[in-house]
């Protein structure tokens, strides 16, 4: 069943070198239980993407589409019908949690605030379903550690906190920007697998977004290929590894060290200075005179595998 | 912590050794004859003769070279002795202790006016940028900033007092007495910190930080109330410290102005009456409740951020 459907989703705002485009008809399906990888390159409206669910993008940014949360149009709530949405619904892990976390606050105190809000716990209760959940995402000695600050805690531990402040109201969908950029490689599989484990007992759906093709893999049922503002390949996790159909995934892979670290020639345009037809046709060694004018649509080459290429018009 | 409050206080003494040397030279760099002034002072001009003045002079101890007099006056400050008035006799001490809290009194209304008016405005101004309100207020704080305080307080008795007769001119008594003295100080302190209250302000709702408390549903009176406040005062709670210095400083005007019974205008009538024991009495004073007040800021910064620990504490 789909808990979380985006259609035509659109996300623009002016910044004084014009529109940036960074959202560009985006449509989207995650399943209960499922994780759907969002994966692309720095600068291509992933993050804002994810941002965009929740409606936390700044006043002036305009969103267009329709974001269907089981069943509901969130971008046609009010601001206080939002906001019992965020944190209890749909929860946010971010990337680089020594910024995304307060410096005069304890570590306890900013995780307990999503229950103390939602579920209405005191503080006493609150307090201990934080350590309850500091000891589920393996923080050691918890009972000691919520009153201490971000600044006390390690890189990893303070992203194991940040997945706990995210979970400890049961959402039915994260959404974790980057949640492992930042960290030492040996860090990193550890939050992975933490993270695998967490899903898999709550059976919380994720949208992962991610430039890390191997957290992706770990992770994700599903991926999407972004390219500046546009998914242009989604397929089950399998298939996009094995079977990749777009030129620009098969570029991104074949970057990968373990598959040659071939670049991709070029550079990925600016959500500013979007090229018609195919965005990638600059960049493609396959682009025909139709990329450069007509704007190919997502075509179905398998099951549940969709590629925006007219490679397979 | 301790170890902290006891380096500061060696500090704190070295600052005063130096604002009492600074304020010794320059009162006797100060034009006229300070034993003459005296002699007219205590006796009169009309029948003032040579030798009045020079009995004076050895009196007083005013022929001794410069630095003998200042560590005949230090030996004696240190032991509690700030020595008496040289116009009336009285002692210095007492007399600064009687006076001080009148300026106490002014400085704390005067600055919880900076603040009530301060804080809200700032933050109103960070939360709704380049708004009317915005706008409005941040032109106020501008003409508070470049209003000099003497000048506003001879308006603000031009129309309070003498138009609308709502409080009295000048004098010390109850509450009316301090509202004009007060508003005037506290406005120009007001602005100050009303703009840095809103950078401050907009410099944190730009972190992350606020992005993921928004990100749990909380509403945005608890985002600014809990999580952007108390990293915005960080910086504010600096430039208070260091405003109270000009609270003391401004208040030696506005003291004179609204004849408020202070140390600020019992300096200024020391200065005109070249009482060197009250001025140097006075400064002392001042300067030692200022190093005071900045010593609890910086005491303050471990309560707002736990990020700063001073050595010796954990």
């Amino acid at each position: 069943m789909t808990l979380l459907g985006i259609r035509n989703l659109k996300v623009y705002f002016y910044s004084e070198d014009g529109m940036v485009r960074a959202v560009n008809d985006v449509d989207l399906d995650i399943g209960e239980g499922e994780t759907l990888g969002i994966i692309g390159e720095t600068g291509c409206g992933k993050t804002i993407l994810g941002l965009s669910i929740l409606r936390l993008l700044s006043e002036n940014t305009k969103v267009e589409g329709r974001i269907l949360y089981k069943g509901e149009d969130l971008l046609k709530l009010s601001e206080d019908e939002m906001r019992k949405i965020r944190g209890k619904e749909i929860a946010m892990i971010f990337q680089n949690p020594l910024s995304s976390m307060n410096p005069v606050l304890t570590i306890g105190t900013q995780v307990a605030e999503p229950v103390e809000l939602h579920q209405h716990l005191d503080n006493q209760n609150a307090k201990e379903k934080v350590i309850e959940m500091l000891k589920s995402v393996r923080i050691p000695l918890p009972s000691k550690r919520v009153n201490e600050y971000p600044h006390e805690f390690s890189g990893g531990m303070r992203q194991r906190a940040m997945i706990a402040m995210g979970l400890i109201c049961m959402p039915s969908l994260i959404i974790a920007d980057e949640p492992t950029t930042g960290l030492d490689v040996t860090i990193q599989a550890q939050i992975v697998e933490l993270m695998k484990e967490v899903l898999k007992d709550s059976g919380t759906s994720m949208l992962l977004i991610t430039h890390d093709l191997g957290v992706a893999a770990e992770l994700c049922d599903y991926i999407a290929v972004m390219y500046p503002g546009e998914i242009v390949e989604y397929a089950d996790v399998r298939n996009i590894f094995k079977n990749p159909k777009h030129p620009y995934t098969r570029g991104f892979l074949d970057s990968l060290p373990g598959r040659g670290l071939k670049p991709i020639p070029g550079i990925s345009p600016s959500l500013i200075n979007i090229p018609d037809g195919c965005k990638f046709h600059p960049r493609c060694s396959y682009a025909t005179g139709r990329c450069k004018n007509e704007r190919p649509q997502m075509i179905e080459v398998g099951e549940k595998h969709y590629v925006r290429c007219f490679l397979y018009d | 912590m301790l170890t902290f409050i006891l380096k500061r206080m060696c500090l704190m003494f070295i600052v005063i050794l130096g604002v009492t040397m600074m304020t010794f030279l320059i009162m006797h760099f100060t034009p006229g004859d300070p034993a003459e002034m005296i002699a007219m002072a205590r006796y009169g001009v009309d029948d003032l003769t040579q030798e009045d003045i020079e009995w004076i002079r050895v009196q007083e101890g005013l022929d001794a070279p410069l630095h003998i007099q200042y560590i005949k006056w230090l030996n004696h400050a240190i032991h509690g002795d700030l020595g008496c008035s040289l116009i009336n006799g009285q002692p210095v001490l007492s007399e600064i202790l009687v006076r001080f809290p009148a300026t106490i009194k002014l400085a704390a209304v005067s600055m919880l006016v900076a603040l009530i008016i301060a804080i809200p405005v700032g933050i109103i101004s960070a939360t709704r940028q380049y708004s009317l309100t915005d706008n409005v207020s941040m032109m106020g704080a501008m003409l508070g900033v470049s209003m000099p305080n003497f000048w506003l307080g001879l308006l603000l008795i031009l129309l309070f007092s003498v138009h609308l007769g709502w409080f009295p001119v000048c004098g010390y008594g109850g509450f009316e007495y301090i509202i004009l003295p007060a508003l005037t100080l506290g406005t120009g302190m007001a602005a100050i910190t009303t703009r840095l209250t809103r950078s401050s302000m907009l410099e944190v709702l730009r972190q992350d930080y606020i992005r993921t408390a928004r990100a749990k549903g909380l509403s945005e009176k608890v985002v600014i109330s809990k999580h952007a406040l108390k990293n915005a005062l960080i910086p504010i709670v600096t430039v208070i410290g260091m405003q109270f210095g000009r609270v003391l400083e401004g208040a030696v005007i506005i003291e004179t102005i609204f004849a408020w019974p202070g140390i600020g205008k019992l300096l200024v009538d020391s200065i005109y009456a070249r009482d060197f024991a009250m001025i140097q009495g006075g400064v002392l004073f001042v300067a030692v409740i200022f190093v005071i007040v900045n010593l609890v800021v910086d005491i303050s910064y471990t309560y707002l951020d736990p990020r700063i620990r001073y050595e010796g504490v954990k």
